[in-house]
């Protein structure tokens, strides 16, 4: 019996440890593939210079349009996301406070929207796009990346509000607040640094989503000055050149792919490092 | 000729005030929370004086929280909870109240069993109430920081240290920020749910301590089921036992001479 438990315990921690271990090894495999073969084709040029006639054949430029691009899209929609997705957050878990089936459908209907494959959202962004009389560029990119990244963004701030003690609420009220006064200077301070994790949860799935642009944002060679231009992005960038014939070509895709993984790496630490920072405050 | 009694204004005054002290600052009438499995509270009745420390005694889970949370209405917070009757703070039924219920729950300051201080510096927590109030003068606002937390006896602890987070402070610090939170606004009536439960020996004396000299200004409403703290500290006891109070009175009328089964029974085992 004894030596039963032994070997039970054993071969439950060989899967554990197992099951941790492949999930670093296809970390560590996956940058090694992308950075092996992106950074042979990665330069100085490729980052800092647009695209110049025949690049995608073959001929000289770099990926800026691409990354600017990626980076105005991102940035925009993030900003449209936090505009809806804040308020939203914050509604569900003060205002909605005594009403819990209500607060429980709408979480439902949230993890709905996260779980619809971001193709669709292009689909909807491309059928709204023609309702509202635009044309491929960055605002219609914008609005649909938005789309697909609001309810992300909302759901893991709840996450974050749903774990605040109610204590703290009634704290808040008992010295006088209103719920709009307790949701901005008491929740959301308590929440700030789950909000930044989930902001830039959102904004890295904006950036690196290719699907959900692919109708809406158009793609050019230079850098768009106003909302109404396309806008290129580096996942399409990827797209694109590994879709190319030519060898060079495709090894350059990996060289913006290479970008794009340093970009969502970035931002994922950051967002450990910004959450530490703005979690001193928090009350546990 | 008729001679008419000279009134001062000195002793009209003191008239006044006498009256005022022997009306009670709360008048719960009729008040019953239930919730769809049940009844919490059952036809309360009860007049709460000034300037006391009254003690909510009784079993877990017998309604003295709830009590609690219905006088300044934080019952809002549960949906399940329906609420009905009257609960007069100075005259005006608080569960009728609507635009001004701000401000009437700034007359009570609330103590939770574990302290929640926002997630703010110790200086903003204490200056919190005063924002909220309108208070703007910066001045005015270091003033009653300082002035309140010298009075829960934690100045001298955090002088150096204002703008640090509320939670690097021990929990027994956390308490008495807490308490010097809700006494910055101003309040008539500190509502206590236990304050000390989470508290070690020296935090709860401190805090009891600090309740005696209070209720001089104020009147405190304490829930407790520690006998020994109702017994230091209470000028008033009303036990509850499933909803109801059974007796209430003097501390000395209740504990050593209690008159139901109930509460003889609560006396001897705690349950």
């Amino acid at each position: 019996m004894r030596t039963w438990k032994v070997w039970e315990q054993q071969l439950a921690r060989g899967i554990s440890f197992l099951a941790a271990y492949s999930v670093i090894f296809i970390l560590l495999f996956l940058l090694f593939v992308v950075f092996s073969k992106g950074l042979k084709a990665l330069s100085w040029e490729t980052i800092f210079s647009l695209p110049k006639g025949g690049y995608y054949f073959g001929g000289e430029g770099g990926i800026l349009n691409a990354i600017v691009g990626s980076f105005y899209l991102s940035v925009g929609a993030t900003i449209l996301a936090v505009i809806i997705g804040v308020p939203a957050a914050l509604f569900i878990n003060v205002q909605l406070i005594r009403l819990k089936r209500t607060q429980n459908t709408i979480r439902y209907l949230l993890d709905a929207l996260w779980g619809i494959p971001s193709i669709v959202y292009g689909a909807f962004g491309f059928t709204l796009m023609l309702l509202l009389g635009l044309h491929a560029s960055l605002l219609a990119g914008i609005i649909t990346v938005a789309l697909l990244i609001t309810p992300i963004l909302v759901r893991a701030f709840d996450e974050v509000l749903k774990t605040i003690p109610v204590e703290l609420q009634e704290a808040s009220f008992s010295l006088g607040s209103t719920k709009t006064e307790t949701a901005l200077r008491v929740i959301f301070k308590q929440g700030l640094a789950g909000f930044i994790t989930a902001l830039l949860l959102a904004f890295g799935r904006g950036i690196g989503d290719a699907a959900s642009v692919l109708f809406t944002a158009g793609y050019t060679d230079n850098i768009p000055v106003t909302l109404d231009e396309p806008v290129a992005t580096l996942p399409l960038s990827i797209f694109f050149q590994l879709s190319s014939p030519i060898e060079e070509v495709r090894e350059r895709a990996y060289a913006a792919a290479v970008v794009l993984t340093f970009f969502i790496l970035l931002i994922s630490v950051s967002a450990r490092f910004l959450s530490k920072r703005y979690a001193k405050n928090i009350i546990k | 000729m008729i001679t008419y009694p000279v009134f001062s204004y000195q002793k009209a005054k003191r008239m006044v005030n006498h009256q005022e002290k022997q009306t009670p600052i709360i008048e719960i009438k009729g008040l019953n929370v239930r919730t769809r499995e049940g009844e919490i509270l059952k036809n309360i009745n009860l007049k709460i004086p000034r300037n006391k420390i009254v003690v909510l005694l009784g079993p877990s889970g017998c309604g003295k929280t709830t009590l609690l949370k219905s006088l300044n209405r934080l019952t809002d917070l549960h949906k399940e909870l329906q609420v009905s009757g009257e609960v007069l703070i100075d005259g005006v039924d608080i569960l009728k109240v609507s635009r001004d219920l701000p401000a009437m729950r700034q007359k009570m300051g609330l103590l939770s069993q574990r302290p929640f201080p926002l997630p703010v510096s110790i200086y903003r927590n204490v200056a919190y109430g005063l924002k909220l109030k309108g208070i703007r003068n910066k001045d005015l606002i270091a003033h009653s920081v300082e002035t309140n937390l010298k009075r829960v006896g934690l100045w001298d602890e955090v002088k150096n240290r204002l703008n640090s987070p509320a939670n690097s402070l021990s929990i027994g610090q956390q308490q008495r920020l807490c308490l010097a939170r809700g006494l910055a606004v101003k309040p008539a009536i500190i509502l206590a749910d236990e304050p000390t439960s989470a508290l070690d020996p020296i935090s709860t004396r401190i805090i009891e301590n600090l309740f005696k000299e209070l209720k001089e200004h104020y009147t405190i409403i304490l829930v407790t089921h520690v006998l020994r703290q109702a017994v230091r500290l209470a000028d008033h006891v009303v036990f509850m036992y499933y909803g109801d109070i059974i007796e209430q009175g003097h501390p000395d009328d209740i504990l050593k001479h209690p008159k139901t089964e109930v509460l003889k029974k609560y006396l001897v085992d705690g349950n």
